[in-house]
């Protein structure tokens, strides 16, 4: 289970998260929405302790993240995979040596096995054969699939995905959102989905959480998102430009991604 | 911050030809504290990179696997800049030594002048320089793209310590290669300026090796290389640091490629004149 509590983060006088609470149980997928800049990759860098909260804490399986040795923060960064909203895979390494990355380090299997694996990753990921090819001869879609493969080789018992559709045609949105689906359903892998695309979170998500102003605004299955009367909610999920079709648009919230 | 300007007002009125002079003085006083702390943090935190990198060392498995390819992109690579340099410093100086010396001291002093000036200082601190641009900014620019494309936090998230897969094998590569390029040098600067010294001047070859080994000593080869090695150990950290601590998109990385190519090239002459204080006035004394 992953628990965020309370989590305040600033940077600089940009007050980024403000008391952010949000609860992800085992086996479910959370999207969690917001506008961009809101702070919603801040919030998920806390889970793998990439970001350290200025208050409040974050614990995964019962340990507090922040509090961790940076050993045993190491141990539990291999039980989740990260998706970068863009790949950001090395550049000077092949597809292959991209997923097999984490194993590798992992040391627990041999060379063989590591390849093995890799083909497996990336036949999920449809992306088959394409080991010996580096990032710069790949699409956006197809990056965005190896970074899925790269977090999905290791077997993580948690994923979390960046807007992993952002900037993809419908299509190939919708096999990642397949992909995801597999992930939770077939191999029991706890998510938290960041997005904007609502098609793709009303798809994957078994609840959704809308982060506004630094906090989660509401938090509930999808068919309670769907049916919410809040108006801040209810203005991002049918993407209308004013608030109740009368006020202007929501104030843009004080976040940033870093 | 709150005392500077604020007087009681009592006493406001009666100094109140003192009041201007407070607030002028204050805001200068309170710029030197910022100033002052800013630069004590960022020395705080090098000292903080410095340690953590350090204690990265005992990752041996990590880092062991990209030491080899960093010492030949840092000095394998490097070494065509740095002979081409040495080629020329050795033409230079066995010109301006017969320029110097012409009429007033026998001509194998040449070989004096250029073993000395050669081993000691110049081949070393210019080769040092040279390699300060080319891998100062390499790997500033790499790691800082790195930064600012997620790939840094790609490697953590993988459980990789970023310290010991990418800061200690380029430091150990710069530490270890950049004498290696610069004993290279010294050679083909001192092989140059005898072909220099001997076209143009008529030097023999056995006034010259006479001349190289008038006043030689182990202790020569030795400076200039522990020198060196110094160099290569603040470029390469100096590009680590810059580059992993860079912001914001191509503009953060070309600052960062930028920072470190000056603070490289400040940092040789500083430690330049540190080594010829300490440990060349030692040899003296």
């Amino acid at each position: 289970m992953i628990r965020l509590d309370n989590v305040s983060k600033a940077f600089g006088e940009k007050q980024v998260l403000k008391g952010f609470s949000l609860d992800v149980r085992e086996g479910e997928t959370v999207a969690l929405i917001g506008f961009s800049g809101s702070g919603k990759s801040v919030a998920i860098k806390h889970v793998v302790g990439l970001l350290e909260p200025d208050s409040g804490t974050v614990f995964v399986d019962d340990k507090e993240v922040p509090a961790l040795p940076r050993k045993e923060l190491y141990e539990l960064r291999s039980h989740i995979g990260y998706v970068f909203q863009f790949a950001a895979l090395f550049d000077s390494l092949t597809i292959g040596e991209n997923v097999g990355m984490g194993l590798v380090k992992q040391g627990k299997l041999s060379p063989p096995e590591i390849e093995t694996r890799v083909a497996e990753a990336l036949a999920l990921v449809d992306l088959p054969g394409n080991q010996a090819r580096y990032p710069a001869e790949l699409s956006g879609g197809m990056r965005k699939r190896v970074g899925i493969a790269r977090a999905i080789a290791l077997r993580p018992k948690y994923i979390l995905y960046d807007e992993p559709t952002t900037g993809l045609d419908p299509v190939t949105s919708a096999v990642i959102d397949e992909l995801m689906l597999r992930m939770q359903k077939q191999l029991g892998v706890t998510g938290v989905v960041i997005t904007h695309d609502m098609r793709s979170a009303y798809r994957v998500a078994t609840r959704i959480a809308m982060l506004y102003e630094g906090s989660v605004r509401q938090v509930g299955t999808v068919q309670e998102i769907q049916n919410t009367t809040d108006p801040v909610v209810r203005q991002f999920i049918e993407g209308r430009a004013t608030l109740d079709q009368e006020a202007p648009r929501a104030a843009p919230t004080p976040g940033g991604r870093r | 911050m709150a005392p500077c300007g604020i007087v009681p007002y009592a006493a406001a009125k009666v100094r109140v030809a003192a009041a201007p002079r407070r607030t002028h003085i204050c805001p200068v006083i309170t710029a030197l504290g910022a100033a002052v702390r800013r630069q004590v943090e960022r020395l705080g935190s090098v000292g903080e990179f410095v340690a953590d990198s350090a204690r990265a060392l005992s990752q041996t498995r990590t880092w062991t696997a990209n030491a080899m390819q960093q010492a030949r992109r840092l000095g394998v690579d490097s070494l065509p800049i740095g002979l081409l340099i040495a080629a020329f410093t050795g033409i230079v100086l066995a010109l301006l030594a017969n320029y110097s010396l012409t009429g007033a001291v026998p001509l194998y002093f040449v070989g004096v002048l250029l073993e000395k000036t050669i081993t000691l200082e110049l081949t070393p601190v210019l080769t040092g320089l040279a390699l300060a641009g080319r891998v100062g900014a390499n790997i500033a620019a790499e790691l800082g793209t790195m930064r600012v494309t997620e790939q840094v936090d790609a490697l953590e998230t993988l459980a990789y310590d970023p310290y010991a897969y990418l800061v200690v094998p380029r430091v150990l590569a710069g530490t270890f290669m950049f004498p290696v390029v610069v004993a290279l040098s010294m050679l083909v600067a001192l092989g140059f300026g005898y072909i220099a010294a001997r076209g143009i001047v008529g030097l023999t070859a056995s006034e010259f090796q006479q001349g190289v080994q008038l006043f030689y000593t182990n202790f020569d080869i030795e400076y200039g290389l522990v020198k060196s090695a110094s160099f290569g150990f603040a470029v390469s950290l100096i590009g680590c640091i810059s580059g992993l601590r860079a912001r914001g998109g191509a503009e953060g990385v070309g600052r960062a490629a930028t920072n470190a190519v000056v603070y490289s090239a400040v940092m040789i002459l500083v430690l330049d004149a540190f080594w010829a204080m300490t440990w060349l006035q030692a040899k003296r004394t």
